[in-house]
């Protein structure tokens, strides 16, 4: 298990090397350059070349790159242009709030889909089964920028029972040593600021669950009416277990396989950031303030943003691939 | 047992529900504070080093500079002057000013301090002199004390020295004469700081890091912006909110809103609803197709800023037949301006007779020439002109743009190569990516006509009018030296009456040669809570709308 670990984690450097050279060129294959952005349309092509000598754009790319290499081994991702503050201490504010919309959504999707898929396939063929169908098709299909804003309207604007926007009430004054506000209500012991975090994070939760939902719903509705005609069940029922018993020891334990690699899977999705969930309900996470560098040509986010998301997308496969292991004893790892 | 345990769960997720919901959505129950949200956060709060309109927006409740601008109109008016006067024939200003102001922070505002803040931008340390940080400094007063290499000088500088006379008397010293200054130093970019804050805090210090970018290591652009506003920074958490208290030392009307949350919502649906459901009281840039939705909201009031710039169908006269005034005019008549701006800018628009919007002093209310849409008459020049119908002309648009006075580009441009086939011309399409590549072909004179428009840097005919007939450039190949000559003196007249006078016959003599066709002048809109008071939208939009006026 651990030269398995190892060798993945040694694996990580020659695909981040290669990913560095890809993102490095498709950053500057971008139309425009960020002197031309910073400067706007007054531009004067003296400004331009100013600004491109200042920034080191003049240079060979080759020499760009492995000024830009130096940097980031030494650990510092650099500053945006446009913000003027460090790359890292962005991703060490807006990747809490990822990780915390994430867990949200997968605890949206989890808690409701594996019942649902479980129900569905224990009452297969019924009218509950093709509803669950039904609505796990409209779960995948309906747009999430779409779902966000009826959400919005529905329980914000008309109902106002739940916040539209942000993380927490804008009036509140808090401290967040660790930037997770449900972990830091939790630690502050501050109830009032619990609720708050939960209730702006229910809204953004529904809508990034809802296609994590409906897959869950759909692997574990086919996991278990797989699993349930095993000779084992079939086994376990003969010899007089009662159905709960066979279902939870044996039926559901059996299914959860499949579903938990796609949960891994799925979260470590929602970790590089959700583009269209954070926008709609400006919620401060990786995905917007990636979206929102391209236009800027803010290289250095660009570069060091999508190397930590590929960082943690590398890493959360394999948690998922150990974590299969541990489910699964008979897989062997080497 | 276990059904008792999941209704148990059941009930306390609902319970949960209902506390969150009468935890109040958000709405806020302090009176006392009101909450705006714009599109974006700002970059930094010391006014002297952003050029965007959100970090201008804060900055001009924090700060004020010498002179103001009328509420609602682009008239400059006393701020922390009192009056000024020009002598030496409009190289020297001196301004009385204010007494018994004090910064934030306690310290007295005075003369010296207006010297220190000008001879501060005037010796910006080469890091500042970045054409991107120190932007308006560049474009107004254009030169350094101590320039870096490839930097402009003193030479090339409008600004040459500050000299006192006691607390209150201040004269800024030109090198030439210049009106359009005193509206320049209206902007909030000119605004003093205070002296011993700038100094405290580390304004001017910065670093160049390895990927070229320049960032303050004081914290006064990010933590201790000190003016003599009504308001002053409380705390800036960038990306979540920026909170601004009243400041007690301010030398005016205390503000009705103790304290201003600023918050930054870049999607406009998202900024409406947030607004629909009470979290915010006012917003900025309802997008166009939302106007309505406000007007029929009856707890929301929509208002709209008066048109500020100006879009146009450019005429490049080194690529013939531009270079004929009856060609000119036959582009003019052809145009269905009418048509266009109501079917594409709706409510944020409104037609151009003239390159000056009309809320800037300098537009001409009579006398400027009619080119009413006329497609016979577009023939008739044409014909006039000697040349063979259809005429072929290369008429290029931008891609992946949209600006106030050019909201859809290609649909105006398709509106237009429609009404110019119909005129007698033959339009060859051209399109290309706004930045850089569209307006380095137009700002280097490749194309013999175009779409193109203008926001003013700072509300002045002559950012208007000198920036682009004022000399010979690629845009327009004209060389036209009665119309240069009549704005360098526009420019230079210290007599604000006969200035305004001179502007609106240059505003007319433009329209008469005809480098471009204005057509279109465009606008933007915020809506507020019907409550909200006092807010007067202006030309020049969030740099001259203070939330110390409103009230609920």
């Amino acid at each position: 298990m651990l030269r398995f670990i190892v060798r993945r984690l040694l694996l990580l450097v020659p695909i981040l090397l290669g990913l560095s050279i890809l993102v490095f060129g498709w950053v500057r294959a971008l139309p425009g350059s960020p002197a031309q952005t910073l400067l706007g349309e007054h531009a004067t092509p003296q400004a331009v070349e100013q600004i491109r000598h200042q920034y080191g754009l003049d240079k060979p790319l080759p020499i760009q790159y492995w000024d830009y290499l130096k940097t980031v081994s030494s650990g510092n991702l650099g500053t945006s242009i446009r913000s003027y503050r460090p790359v890292s201490y962005e991703i060490q504010h807006r990747f809490p709030a990822t990780i915390e919309l994430a867990l949200g959504a997968m605890i949206f999707a989890i808690g409701i889909g594996i019942p649902l898929g479980f129900f569905a396939a224990k009452k297969y063929g019924s009218f509950f089964d093709q509803a669950s169908l039904v609505g796990s098709l409209i779960g995948i299909s309906i747009p999430i920028f779409f779902l966000g804003l009826v959400l919005k309207y529905i329980f914000a604007v008309r109902l106002g029972w739940l916040p539209s926007i942000g993380r927490e009430d804008v009036l509140a004054t808090r401290a967040h040593p660790t930037n997770l506000f449900i972990l830091d209500s939790i630690i502050e012991g501050d109830p009032g600021a619990f609720w708050d975090a939960v209730k702006h994070l229910i809204l953004p939760s529904i809508a990034l669950g809802s296609i994590p939902l409906a897959i869950v719903t759909r692997i574990t509705r086919a996991a278990v009416l797989d699993v349930q005609h095993e000779d084992y069940v079939r086994t376990a029922r003969a010899k007089g277990l009662p159905p709960n018993e066979v279902d939870r020891r044996h039926v559901l334990r059996n299914a959860l396989l499949p579903i938990s690699t796609i949960i891994g899977l799925q979260t470590g999705l929602l970790l590089s950031g959700a583009v269209l969930t954070e926008t709609v309900f400006q919620w401060p996470g990786i995905g917007s303030w990636l979206t929102q560098a391209i236009p800027n040509r803010d290289y250095p986010v660009l570069q060091g943003g999508i190397l930590f998301v590929a960082i943690v997308f590398v890493l959360v496969n394999l948690v998922v691939d150990i974590s299969y292991a541990i489910i699964n004893p008979r897989i062997r790892l080497s | 047992m276990r059904k008792k345990v999941v209704c148990f769960a059941l009930l306390a997720v609902a319970a949960a529900v209902m506390l969150a919901a009468c935890g109040s959505s958000g709405k806020s129950s302090k009176k006392s504070s009101f909450v705006f949200a714009s599109s974006a956060d700002p970059v930094l709060l010391d006014p002297a080093l952003v050029s965007d309109g959100e970090s201008l927006r804060i900055t001009n409740q924090i700060f004020e500079s010498l002179v103001g601008f009328k509420l609602g109109g682009s008239e400059v008016e006393p701020q922390l002057a009192t009056s000024w006067t020009p002598s030496n024939g409009g190289k020297s200003w001196t301004f009385k000013l204010r007494s018994g102001v004090k910064f934030s922070d306690g310290t007295a505002f005075n003369a010296a301090a207006v010297c220190f803040n000008y001879d501060r931008w005037y010796n910006f340390p080469a890091a500042l002199q970045n054409a991107a940080v120190s932007y308006y400094w560049n474009t107004v007063f254009g030169g350094f004390a101590h320039p870096a290499t490839g930097n402009p000088g003193p030479d090339k500088s409008l600004y040459k020295s500050c000299t006192t006379k006691g607390d209150n008397e201040v004269t800024l010293n030109l090198t030439r004469a210049s009106s359009s200054f005193i509206s320049a130093i209206g902007l909030p970019n000119f605004s003093i700081a205070s002296p011993t804050a700038l100094k405290k805090y580390d304004a001017d210090a910065g670093t160049v890091d390895s990927t070229g970018v320049f960032h303050p290591t004081g914290s006064f652009a990010t933590k201790n912006p000190v003016g003599t506003g009504p308001y002053m920074l409380q705390s800036w958490e960038p990306n979540v909110k920026l909170v601004l208290v009243s400041n007690p030392k301010y030398n005016g009307s205390k503000p009705s809103f103790t304290k201003v949350i600023y918050r930054a919502i870049s999607d406009n649906a998202a900024r409406l609803q947030a607004l629909q459901s009470g979290e915010i009281q006012g917003m900025d840039y309802v997008a166009p197709q939302d106007y309505s939705t406000v007007q029929k909201d009856s707890s929301l009031q929509l208002l709209k800023r008066p048109v500020s710039s100006v879009g146009y169908i450019g005429l490049n006269q080194a690529k013939a037949p531009m270079n004929n005034p009856l060609v000119r005019q036959a582009v003019a008549h052809a145009i269905d301006k009418a048509a266009i701006v109501k079917a594409i800018y709706g409510q944020t628009g409104q037609v151009a007779n003239q390159f000056l919007p009309p809320s800037l002093f300098g537009y001409a209310k009579s006398g400027v020439p009619d080119y009413a849409y006329d497609p016979a008459q577009s023939k008739a020049l044409l014909q006039k002109a000697g040349l063979t119908l259809p005429v072929k002309i290369d008429f290029w648009y931008p891609t992946s743009v949209v600006r106030s006075y050019m909201p859809d580009p290609q649909r105006i441009f398709q509106a237009m190569q429609s009404n110019l086939n119909n005129a007698g011309f033959k339009v060859v399409p051209h399109s290309a990516q706004w930045s850089p590549d569209y307006l380095g072909g137009a700002q280097s004179g490749k194309y013999q006509m175009y779409l193109l428009g203008w926001i003013a840097d700072y509300y002045d005919p002559q950012d208007f009018l000198n920036v682009h007939f004022g000399s010979e450039t690629p845009l327009f190949g004209f060389n036209n030296p009665t119309l240069f000559a009549m704005l360098a003196k526009a420019d230079a007249e210290p007599n604000a009456a006969s200035r305004t006078q001179q502007y609106e016959q240059a505003s007319i003599a433009v329209m008469k040669y005809l480098p471009v066709v204005p057509y279109a002048w465009g606008s933007s809109a915020l809506a507020l809570d019907k409550n909200i008071q006092g807010y007067v939208p202006g030309p020049i939009g969030p740099i001259n709308e203070p939330w110390a006026k409103l009230k609920k």
